[in-house]
C-alpha cells in the first residue's frame, strides 16, 4: 500500500474513533514499532540515496499528521468525556443544605453586651457583685438607713433582717470603691430583685449600674454620657430629657426619661452626682473626688428598643420568642 | 398625692394651663403621674328633688318619680335605684342631656310608664365614687342649678407622685409653695387666726418620750353636733384628694392634713381617763385599732395613752375605744410633731400604711403644730358648732429640730454641676424657696425652713440650685478622664466566649428565675439545702436555685408543652449554696449550664432523623471545656450526679475538685418532671475553665508521620478514657495523635467484650522513623494494654 492510502486510512480511523482507548490501537498499527508508517520508515534504506533525504521527509510528514490527528482527537474526546461526567454529576443545588441551626443570645444578654461595649470603649470595666447582699451593701452603705421610707419603697425580698437579694446592682459600687481608689469607670451589669409581680413588673430583673469618680466629674459630665449612650442605644436621635429626682446614693439625682413614638415621656434609668455620705462610707474623701452614677432597666431599654410588648415574655423562655433574636 | 386643680389655684394661680402646670411639677422633681377630669364630659345635668315617689304598677324594682327641677312643670322619671326616695337632691339628666360616652337622654316609656329624663349615679357622669345607687345631694343644694356649676367639676385631678424627700408637699400648701417658686410668683397667705377659748376646760399633757414627740398640742372642743354634715366644698375636695367623706370630725382632720400637710386627730374625750400620756408601749400592751384588729404593741413604738391605757399608735392609727362615734359630743383635738426616727417603719411593722404615717416618716413642718390646731378647731366650729376650749401644748423646745444653717461655696456648686450659675441667680433660687440666705466671699449660709426637713447638707443646695434652674439649662458635656489603659490580661477568657461557642452549637441561651419550685428541685437535688425566701411571690418561687438544672428543665417543659421538637438550652448565671466559710453564709457560684433533648438536628432529606444522645451533649461540653487550650486538665469521671441516670452520668473534676457534671437525666426524675423525652444536661463552675493557657509555640516537625491502626478487644465494663490515657502515657513523644475512630459488639466478638479500633499517628522532630522504631511504640501499647485491661489484638 502506497503512503498515500495508508494516510487516508489513518486520518480516517481516527476521525471515525469515538474512544480514547480506539486512538492508542490506531496509533499502535501505524505509528507503534511495527505500525504500517514505520515499517514505510524501515523500507527507506531500499531506496536510491538520492530519494532518500525526500522520501523520508515525505513518511515523517505523514507519521507527524497522524500524530497530530490522534492527539486532537483525543483532546476532543478527554473534554467530551469530562462533559459527560459532568453532566452526570449534576444535582439540585437548590434543595436544603445540611444544617446545624445557630442559637441565639437571650434579648437581656445581647443589651448589657451593647451596654458593656459603648462603656468598654470609654474605658469602663465591667464588674460583677453577688446576688444576695448583706443590707450594709445594698443600703447602708447607699446611705439609706433603716427606715428610711425608700427601703420600704423597694419591695426587698428578705432572708432575714441583714441579708436581702439585692434590689439594685448599686452594691457593686461599693464594693469596688471599698477595693479600688480613684480614678474608677465601672459598669456592673446583673440580676435585681424586687417582690413585686405583675403586668409590668417581674420580681427579678436586671440594671446596669455605672460609676465614674474622678477628681472633677461633673453634672454636665452626666448629662453629656447618658446622651451619647442612649442615642447610640436607640441609633436614633430622640428627645431626652432629665428630670429631678431622688435616690438616697445621689444627690443631686436625676431621671431621664425619652420621647417614645406615641408621644409620650418614658422613664429608662436614673442617675446622679454621688452622694458624699456614699464617697465617705468607703473612705474616698468628697472634698477631693467627685462621682456620677446611673442605673438603667435593661429589660425596659430591651422592650424599647426591639418592639417588645410584654416583659414576663424574658422569663418564659418561650423558643418562639427568642429564636427571633439573632 | 392626689389634689384639685382649682384648690392649688386659690392658692396660687400662675397664668398656664393644666398640661404646662404638670410638666412644670415634673420637671422640679414632682412627678406627675396622671392628669384626669373630675368627671366626664357630660350636659343637661341638674339638681332636682324628688317630690313624689311611688311603685311602678308593673316592675318591683321601679319607681315612679316626680322630679322638680325648677321648671314649670314637674318630671316624670322612672328610677331603678334602691335608694331613690321622696325629698332627697338628685342630679337629673333632663331630655337632651348627652352624658358620658355619647349618651343622649330622650323621652321614654318604662313598662308602660312615661319617663322624661334620668337619675345619675356618680359613675354614670364619670366621677370616681364608690357606692350604689343614684346620687343623693345636699338638701340645700338650688334645685335647677346646673350640676358642673355646683359641683365645680370643670376641674382636673392631679397626681403627684412623691418621692421620699419631698414631705413639704404631701399637702396643697407646699405644692402651692413649689408652684410659687417655679413661677416667680406669690402665694396668698392662708390666713389663720387663733380661735379664742370660749370654756376652760383642758386635758394634762405629759411627755413621757419627749425624743420621739418633742411636741404635743391638745384642745378640748365640748357640745359639736355630729348629726350636722360637712359641706359640699369640702367633701368635693376630698374627694379629688381620693378621701372619702365619713363624719364632719374626721373630714375635718383630714382636710387639715390635705391643706397643710399636718395630721391630725381626735379622741372622744370621755374616753380618756386622767390625761394624756405620750410615752413608748410597754411589753406585751395591747390596742384594739379603728378597724377592729388587735395591735401586739411593741416597745419601740410610741404611743398616744391615757393615765391608764394606750390610746392611738402615735402618728399612725387611733384607738377604737377612744374613736370619734356618733354619739360623741366632746372631743380633744391632737396636733403634735413627732420625730421621724420615732415612726419610721413603725406602720409598716403592724401591717399598716394610713395618711398620717406616710407624712410623719417623712417628716412633717416641726412650726405647723399651731395653725394646724386653730385651722382644725375653726373648721370645726364652723360645721359642728360647740365649744372650744384653750390650746394646750407640751413642748421640749431642746428636743426639736433645729434652725440649721447650710453652706454653699461657689466653687463647689460650680465643679459639682460643671456650669456656672450667675451668683444672683443663685441667690434668688434659693431665697424663693424660702431660705434665708446671706453670701459672703464666695459663700452662700442658708437658714433652712423648717418644712424644708430634707435639706441637710452644700449638695442638697446644689441640687435645688440645678433643679429650679433647670436640668435641662445645664450643658451635656462629654466627660474627661486621663487615657490610661485599663489591664488587659489575654488568658481570662470572656463569659461572651463560652456563650458564643454554645449559640454556634444551636443552644439558645435561657434567663430563668434564681428562685424555684422547691419541689422540683428536692426531685433533682434531694439532699439539697437551700436557701428558701421566707415571703416569696409564691411558693414555686421560693427556694433560691443549688443548680441550673430546675429553671433550665422548667424551660424544657415549657417548649415541650409547645410542640418544639427540638430543644437546646443554656443559661449562665449564679447557683446559691450554703457555705458558712462563704460570704454571708452563701456561696455563690457562677456557672454555664445547658439541656438538650429532641431531635439532634431538624428533619432533613439527607440526614437520617435521630434524637440526640448523651454524646452529642458530652461534644459540646469538650466544646466548652477546650477553650482552656488544656483540655487535660479536666478529668472525666463516670460518677452518678444528683437527678441523673446511674449509667449516663459523669463528673468534671480539677485537681480533684468537682467543678461539673453531665449525663443525661434520671427517667424516673424525668417522669415526676413531665418531660416527655429523654434528656441531657450539663453544669460547669466558670472558676475552672474561665482561665485558658497561652499558647507556647514548638517546631513543628519535617519528618513524615506514620499511622498505624490497632483493634483491640476488651471486657465491655472496661472505659475506653482508662484505654486512651494508658496508650497516651505509653506511646510517649512520638505519639502525636490518637483517635479511637470505632467501637464494634455484636457477631464474631464474644458476648461481653467489645472491640475498639484505634489510630496512632507516630513522628519524630528529627529524623524519618523506621518502621523498627514504629513497631517499638505499637508493640509497647499493646503490651500494656494487655496487662492492665486484659487487651488482645484482634484478628
Amino acid at each position: 500500500m502506497n503512503l498515500e492510502n495508508i494516510l487516508a486510512q489513518a486520518l480516517e480511523a481516527v476521525a471515525s474513533a469515538s474512544e480514547i482507548a480506539q486512538l492508542e490501537d490506531i496509533r499502535v498499527n501505524y505509528l507503534g514499532k511495527k505500525g504500517e508508517i514505520t515499517n514505510l520508515l524501515k523500507t527507506l534504506g531500499k531506496i536510491a540515496p538520492e530519494e532518500r533525504k525526500e522520501a523520508g521527509q515525505v513518511i515523517n510528514q505523514a507519521k507527524q499528521d497522524v500524530q497530530v490527528a490522534i492527539n486532537d482527537k483525543r483532546e476532543l474526546l478527554a473534554s467530551k468525556a469530562l462533559e459527560e461526567k459532568l453532566a452526570a454529576e449534576t444535582i439540585d443545588v437548590t434543595l436544603p443544605g445540611r444544617v446545624m441551626p445557630t442559637g441565639g443570645l437571650h434579648p437581656v444578654t445581647r443589651t448589657i453586651e451593647r451596654i458593656e461595649s459603648f462603656f468598654g470603649e470609654l474605658g469602663f470595666a465591667v464588674k460583677s457583685g453577688p446576688e444576695v447582699e448583706d443590707d450594709f451593701h445594698n443600703f447602708d452603705a447607699l446611705n439609706i438607713p433603716e427606715h428610711h421610707p425608700a427601703r420600704a419603697d423597694h419591695d426587698t425580698f428578705y432572708f432575714n433582717p441583714k441579708l436581702v437579694l439585692r434590689t439594685q446592682t448599686s452594691g457593686v459600687q461599693i464594693r469596688t470603691m471599698e477595693a479600688e481608689q480613684p480614678p474608677l469607670r465601672i459598669i456592673s451589669p446583673g440580676r435585681v430583685y424586687r417582690n413585686d409581680y405583675d403586668q409590668t413588673h417581674t420580681p427579678m430583673f436586671h440594671q446596669v449600674e455605672g460609676l465614674m469618680v474622678d477628681t472633677d466629674v461633673s453634672f454636665t459630665e452626666l448629662k453629656g454620657i447618658l446622651h451619647d449612650f442612649l442615642r447610640n442605644f436607640f441609633e436614633e436621635d430622640m428627645e431626652i430629657r432629665f428630670r429631678p429626682s431622688f435616690f438616697p446614693f445621689t444627690e443631686p439625682s436625676a431621671e431621664v426619661d425619652v420621647m417614645g413614638k406615641d408621644g409620650k415621656w418614658l422613664e429608662v434609668l436614673g442617675c446622679g452626682m454621688v452622694h458624699p455620705n456614699v464617697l465617705k462610707s468607703v473612705g474616698i474623701d468628697p472634698e477631693k473626688y467627685t462621682g456620677f452614677a446611673f442605673g438603667m432597666g435593661v429589660e425596659r431599654l430591651t422592650m424599647l428598643r426591639y418592639g417588645v410588648n410584654d416583659l414576663r415574655a424574658f422569663f418564659e423562655n418561650d423558643l418562639k420568642f427568642l429564636n427571633q433574636f439573632r | 398625692m392626689k389634689f384639685s386643680e382649682k384648690w392649688l389655684r386659690e392658692w396660687v394661680n400662675p397664668a398656664i394651663d393644666t398640661q404646662a402646670l404638670s410638666e412644670q411639677l415634673s420637671m422640679a422633681g414632682l412627678e406627675v403621674d396622671g392628669v384626669e377630669p373630675a368627671a366626664a364630659e357630660f350636659s343637661g345635668v341638674v339638681v332636682g328633688e324628688v317630690v313624689e315617689c311611688g311603685q311602678h304598677p308593673d316592675a318591683d324594682k321601679l319607681r315612679v318619680t316626680k322630679i322638680n327641677v325648677g321648671g314649670d312643670e314637674l318630671l316624670d322619671i322612672v328610677c331603678g335605684a334602691p335608694n331613690c326616695r321622696l325629698g332627697i337632691k338628685v342630679a337629673v339628666a333632663m331630655v337632651g342631656a348627652v352624658l358620658p360616652g355619647d349618651f343622649k337622654i330622650k323621652k321614654a316609656k318604662l313598662r308602660g310608664q312615661p319617663s322624661h329624663g334620668m337619675l345619675c349615679a356618680f359613675v354614670e357622669l364619670g366621677i370616681s365614687e364608690e357606692g350604689d345607687g343614684i346620687m343623693e345631694l345636699p338638701l340645700d343644694a338650688p334645685v335647677g342649678t346646673d350640676l358642673r356649676e355646683y359641683l365645680s367639676l370643670d376641674d382636673n385631678i392631679i397626681d403627684v407622685d412623691l418621692t421620699p424627700n419631698r414631705g413639704d408637699c404631701l399637702g396643697i400648701k407646699g405644692i402651692a409653695r413649689e408652684v410659687g417658686v417655679l413661677n416667680s410668683i406669690d402665694v396668698k397667705a392662708l390666713e389663720i387666726p387663733a380661735v379664742a377659748a370660749t370654756i376652760d376646760d383642758k386635758v394634762s399633757i405629759e411627755l413621757v418620750n419627749d425624743e420621739a414627740c418633742p411636741r404635743y398640742l391638745g384642745r378640748v372642743i365640748k357640745g359639736i353636733n355630729l348629726d350636722a354634715t360637712t359641706p359640699l366644698w369640702m367633701v368635693e375636695k376630698l374627694r379629688r384628694s381620693g378621701v372619702r367623706a365619713i363624719d364632719p370630725v374626721v373630714d375635718v382632720t383630714n382636710y387639715v392634713l390635705l391643706e397643710l400637710g399636718h395630721p391630725m386627730h381626735a379622741f372622744d374625750l370621755n374616753a380618756i381617763e386622767g390625761g394624756i400620756k405620750v410615752r413608748s408601749a410597754h411589753a406585751g400592751e395591747e390596742l384594739v385599732l379603728l378597724d377592729g384588729n388587735t395591735a401586739k404593741l411593741n416597745e419601740s413604738t410610741l404611743v398616744i395613752a391615757d393615765h391608764n391605757k394606750a390610746l392611738a399608735i402615735a402618728g399612725i392609727f387611733g384607738g377604737e375605744q377612744s374613736g370619734v362615734t356618733e354619739q360623741t359630743t366632746d372631743i380633744l383635738l391632737e396636733s403634735a410633731f413627732f420625730n421621724p426616727v420615732a415612726i419610721a417603719g413603725q406602720a409598716r411593722s403592724y401591717g399598716l400604711h394610713t395618711d398620717a404615717s406616710h407624712r410623719y416618716e417623712r417628716g412633717v413642718d416641726f412650726a405647723l403644730q399651731h395653725d394646724a390646731i386653730e385651722r382644725a378647731t375653726a373648721l370645726l366650729l364652723e360645721i359642728v358648732g360647740g365649744q372650744a376650749g384653750p390650746v394646750v401644748e407640751a413642748v421640749a423646745k431642746d428636743k426639736l429640730p433645729k434652725v440649721t444653717e447650710v453652706r454653699l461655696r461657689r466653687a463647689r456648686l460650680d465643679r459639682v454641676i460643671g456650669h456656672h450659675i450667675e451668683d444672683a441667680k443663685v441667690t434668688d433660687i434659693l431665697t424663693r424657696l424660702g431660705f434665708d440666705v446671706k453670701i459672703v466671699d464666695g459663700v452662700w449660709s442658708a437658714d433652712v425652713p423648717s418644712y424644708r426637713f430634707d435639706i441637710r447638707i452644700e449638695e442638697d443646695l446644689i441640687e435645688e440650685v440645678a433643679r429650679v434652674y433647670g436640668y435641662n439649662s445645664i450643658p451635656n458635656v462629654a466627660p474627661t478622664a486621663k487615657l490610661k489603659m485599663t489591664t488587659h490580661n489575654e488568658a481570662n477568657i470572656a463569659v461572651s466566649k463560652f456563650r458564643n461557642t454554645l449559640v454556634t452549637r444551636g443552644y439558645q441561651e435561657a434567663i430563668t428565675y434564681s428562685f424555684v419550685d422547691p419541689k422540683a428541685q428536692a426531685i433533682l437535688h434531694p439532699d439539697s439545702d437551700a436557701l428558701i425566701l421566707p415571703h416569696p411571690i409564691s411558693i414555686e418561687m421560693s427556694a433560691m436555685r443549688v443548680s441550673l438544672m430546675p429553671g433550665l428543665l422548667a424551660s424544657v417543659m415549657y417548649n415541650q408543652n409547645r410542640q418544639q421538637p427540638r430543644i437546646r438550652l443554656f443559661e449562665h448565671g449564679l447557683k446559691f449554696l450554703r457555705d458558712e466559710n462563704a460570704e454571708n453564709g452563701v456561696n455563690q457560684v457562677a456557672v454555664i449550664g445547658g439541656a438538650i433533648t429532641g431531635l439532634a438536628h431538624g428533619e432533613h432529606w439527607v440526614e437520617e432523623k435521630r434524637t440526640v444522645d448523651f454524646y452529642d451533649l458530652k461534644g459540646d461540653v469538650e466544646a466548652l471545656l477546650s477553650l482552656t487550650n488544656d483540655i487535660t486538665r479536666f478529668e472525666i469521671k463516670a460518677e452518678q450526679s444528683d437527678g441523673l441516670h446511674p449509667g449516663q452520668s459523669a463528673v468534671i473534676y480539677v485537681e480533684g475538685k468537682k467543678v461539673g457534671f453531665f449525663g443525661a437525666i434520671h427517667p424516673q426524675v424525668q417522669k415526676s418532671l413531665d418531660i416527655n423525652n429523654a434528656t441531657y444536661v450539663f453544669e460547669i463552675e466558670m472558676s475552672a475553665i474561665e482561665k485558658r493557657n497561652l499558647p507556647e509555640a514548638v517546631g513543628v516537625s519535617k519528618f513524615p508521620s506514620n499511622r498505624r491502626d490497632i483493634a483491640i478487644l476488651v471486657e465491655d465494663q472496661v472505659k475506653s478514657g482508662d484505654i486512651l490515657s494508658v496508650i497516651e502515657k505509653v506511646g510517649g513523644n512520638q505519639l502525636v495523635d490518637l483517635n479511637l475512630f470505632d467501637v464494634y459488639k455484636g457477631k464474631g466478638i464474644e458476648p461481653n467484650y467489645k472491640s475498639l479500633a484505634i489510630a496512632l499517628t507516630l513522628q519524630a522532630v528529627d529524623r524519618t522513623l523506621e518502621e523498627k522504631d514504629i513497631n517499638l511504640v505499637v508493640d509497647n501499647v499493646v503490651a500494656a494494654l494487655a496487662e492492665q485491661f486484659n487487651a488482645s489484638l484482634r484478628d
